[in-house]
């Protein structure tokens, strides 16, 4: 953390997610409470809180993993509703990394990162091939190009799981809590990987609780507990000024220990 | 920061422990017998101990001595003790002792070969006519070869020859067995073929989303039977054609031709059609699911002889004057479902086994539901269950001498009929021919289960979890 070499920050105007009035419900639970939020392109976000706050079932929404209820989401200015057209859209320009990796481990590392180029962008396979051996080297694993994901790794396949994502060369990144599955040794080097991509201008949402990384690349941390938006703030501010009480304890809980 | 082992702490190690070699019941020709032949017997620690140990070892020369005598006893009735030949043509008498006239000693029990060769014809196709048994055996040598081709991993073009084997095969056979040249109207196929066409232009356009979103949801499966139709009849087309070949009545085939005929085309049908009765009882269509369900559980809970009556004699009942198709037809298409049910709950088990996070995956990166399921799910979930797979074709595979009581005879029921011949009749008749079906049919069983066994591997080796 000691190094303040913040990333310059090219944020545009041009509007990547908009929320308005989300609502969720799981069953009779309420997971979220009208959710309203605009994130631009080149934005880096952080989302914090406590488990079971919504944190994962709001970003887990913007590519419709889960379906909301109530409410207007638009991603790209293409709204997410029951048109599977739509879906298929956004989710070819929405990347995601989840807690457990999801690679697939009947396919190899290079399998896993040319399905969905082949599949879906209707690629070439030596292009895709091309492609992923080139983000596999950004993420510095392309020796590992022809093992399957069980000789992998945590540290790793959630890398490969990265450059996986990337070779759809998605506009937005959501990040489902890369780090909690794995082991602190191997957390450094996804996150290093996470601070590379922020560099270069990727707009990213992050469910994370790796408050260092947060300080680091976050344009915007925002907190959410018991399925609404807290509070949201640049991180300075955020971290060094908390307003609300729940933030306060919520921040003495994980910077304290 | 200084190096701890240089300032001689006294509770610093400073020397490595040494490797050493292990001790004689761990590695070696001594360790493998004492972890596979002396495991249960190594253990005298205490009385109890060694009495267990000694009681192991008295049950295991047990079940030596009498496993032993039974195979023994396999082996001298086929072999030692069998009668191999019969050069004057005396038929039963070769096989008979010198109390019933021949001239084996008083007693003699071993297989009477020279009648079961004699019978071979019978027993491999039937009373299929003997000029033409060409087309079964050709067809048997190209379905031997393109699947041995497919099964060898070293060999060129094994995608189009698994392609070839399951489309230009399957009509080729058909065509061959059966001589072709049907009764079918080609002008009727024509029709048919046109509303094939046109079936699967509609789910075409319905996957562009002209035809409105609803109609999108099921254009591929609206597709899929437009599909279905156009090869249906296609193949329908083909088998009009008249090749010149003798039309064969299936009243004529038989033996181990019908076995391999039923089996291999329950086998090949039931696994696709399992694989969509499972997808269709996960999915979250009611409409599939609830058709899924009925399907599978109304199969499951009829026993396969009740099938097999239902097909050849019931229905034929329900049919109009004059539309009678084929006895073997009907009972192959109810072999078929009938596999077909089970193996989709095989299947379905396979699924349930596939983490949710793997269709999460598939899904975030935009594969559409159909490529999550053959590119993502499916080939993890028949892996997990290939043991079940090989189960229910094992199963099938036996269960084919069921066709024998609706009248289809198959190669035991073919094997039943020789041994009313009563120019072999012997004590030793009936048990000889029942060896050699058990034999063929346990070296088809026995190797289903051991390429299973090597797939297992293979695909277990490539990903080491």
């Amino acid at each position: 953390m000691a190094s303040k070499a913040k990333t310059k920050t090219v944020i545009s105007d041009e509007v990547m997610i908009s929320m308005e009035n989300v609502n969720k419900w799981y069953g009779t639970f309420h997971v979220l409470r009208d959710i309203n939020l605009t994130v631009h392109k080149g934005e880096r976000i952080v989302i914090c809180g406590p488990s079971g706050s919504g944190k994962s079932t709001l970003i887990r929404c913007l590519n419709r993993l889960e379906e909301h209820q109530d409410g207007t989401i638009n991603v790209q200015g293409i709204e997410i509703n029951n048109d599977l057209k739509n879906i298929d859209e956004i989710r070819r320009d929405v990347g995601m990394v989840f807690q457990h990796f999801n690679l697939f481990p009947h396919l190899t590392i290079l399998e896993n990162c040319t399905l969905a180029p082949i599949w879906v962008r209707k690629m070439p396979k030596a292009e895709a091939e091309e492609i992923a051996m080139e983000y596999l080297t950004r993420v510095k694993i392309p020796e590992q190009a022809l093992k399957y994901p069980g000789q992998l790794s945590g540290g790793q396949q959630q890398r490969v799981a990265i450059a996986r994502s990337l070779c759809m060369e998605p506009k937005l990144m959501l990040f489902d809590e890369p780090t909690s599955a794995l082991d602190p040794e191997m957390i450094k080097e996804v996150l290093d990987t996470m601070v590379e991509l922020a560099e270069d201008g990727m707009s990213m949402i992050c469910v994370t609780h790796e408050m260092g990384f947060a300080r680091k690349v976050a344009n915007r941390v925002i907190f959410m507990d018991e399925g609404q938006i807290v509070e949201q703030n640049e991180p300075e501010a955020f971290f060094n000024n908390p307003q609300s009480d729940r933030t306060k304890l919520f921040l003495s809980q994980i910077l304290d220990h | 920061m200084a190096n701890a082992r240089d300032k001689n702490y006294e509770f610093v190690r400073r020397e490595d422990a040494p490797i050493l070699p292990p001790p004689a019941t761990e590695a070696g020709i001594t360790g493998w017998l004492w972890q596979n032949i002396f495991v249960s017997m190594a253990d005298y620690t205490s009385i109890g101990a060694g009495i267990r140990s000694l009681l192991m070892a008295i049950l295991s020369a047990l079940i030596l001595y009498f496993g032993g005598t039974q195979i023994y006893a396999l082996i001298d009735f086929t072999i030692f003790s069998a009668v191999f030949s019969d050069p004057e043509g005396i038929k039963r008498e070769a096989c008979w002792t010198v109390d019933q006239g021949g001239v084996l000693p008083s007693g003699w029990h071993g297989a009477c070969w020279p009648f079961v060769v004699a019978k071979q014809k019978f027993l491999l196709y039937g009373a299929y006519p003997a000029e033409d048994l060409w087309r079964v055996n050709l067809t048997g040598l190209v379905g031997l070869v393109g699947m041995v081709w497919v099964m060898i991993e070293q060999l060129p073009y094994r995608r189009e020859v698994g392609a070839a084997m399951l489309s230009l095969y399957p009509l080729m056979a058909f065509i061959l067995l059966t001589g072709g040249n049907s009764d079918a109207e080609f002008s009727n196929i024509g029709i048919w073929l046109v509303i094939g066409l046109a079936i699967i232009s509609a789910g075409r356009l319905g996957k562009r989303g002209f035809l409105g979103p609803t109609f999108a949801e099921f254009a591929t499966l609206i597709g899929f039977t437009g599909w279905v139709f156009l090869i249906f009849n296609a193949v329908r087309g083909v088998a009009a054609v008249d090749f010149g070949l003798e039309p064969i009545d299936t009243r004529d085939w038989g033996g181990l031709l019908i076995t391999l005929v039923v089996a291999i085309t329950g086998i090949v049908a039931s696994l696709p059609l399992g694989i969509i009765l499972a997808l269709g009882r996960r999915s979250e269509m009611p409409v599939a699911r609830l058709l899924s369900t009925i399907f599978i559980e109304f199969w499951r809970g009829i026993p396969l002889i009740t099938v097999l009556f239902m097909a050849s004699v019931m229905l034929p009942l329900f049919m109009p004057e004059g539309v009678n198709f084929d006895n073997l037809l009907r009972a192959l298409i109810g072999v078929m479902l009938f596999s077909a049910a089970y193996m989709a709950e095989v299947i379905r088990g396979g699924l349930q086994a596939i983490d949710k996070g793997q269709y999460e995956g598939a899904q975030a990166m935009g594969l559409s539901y159909w490529q999550t399921m053959r590119l993502v799910i499916l080939p993890q979930a028949l892996t997990h269950v290939i043991p079940g797979i090989v189960n229910t074709f094992i199963g099938l595979f036996k269960d084919t001498t069921l066709v024998s009581i609706v009248g289809i005879f198959d190669l035991l029921g073919a094997a039943q009929s020789t041994i009313a011949d009563p120019s072999w009749s012997s004590h030793v008749q009936a048990l000889s021919v029942y060896v050699y079906v058990a034999l063929l049919f346990f070296v088809f069983c026995f190797g289903m289960s051991r390429y299973s066994i090597y797939m297992e591997n293979k695909l277990s080796k490539s990903r080491s979890h």
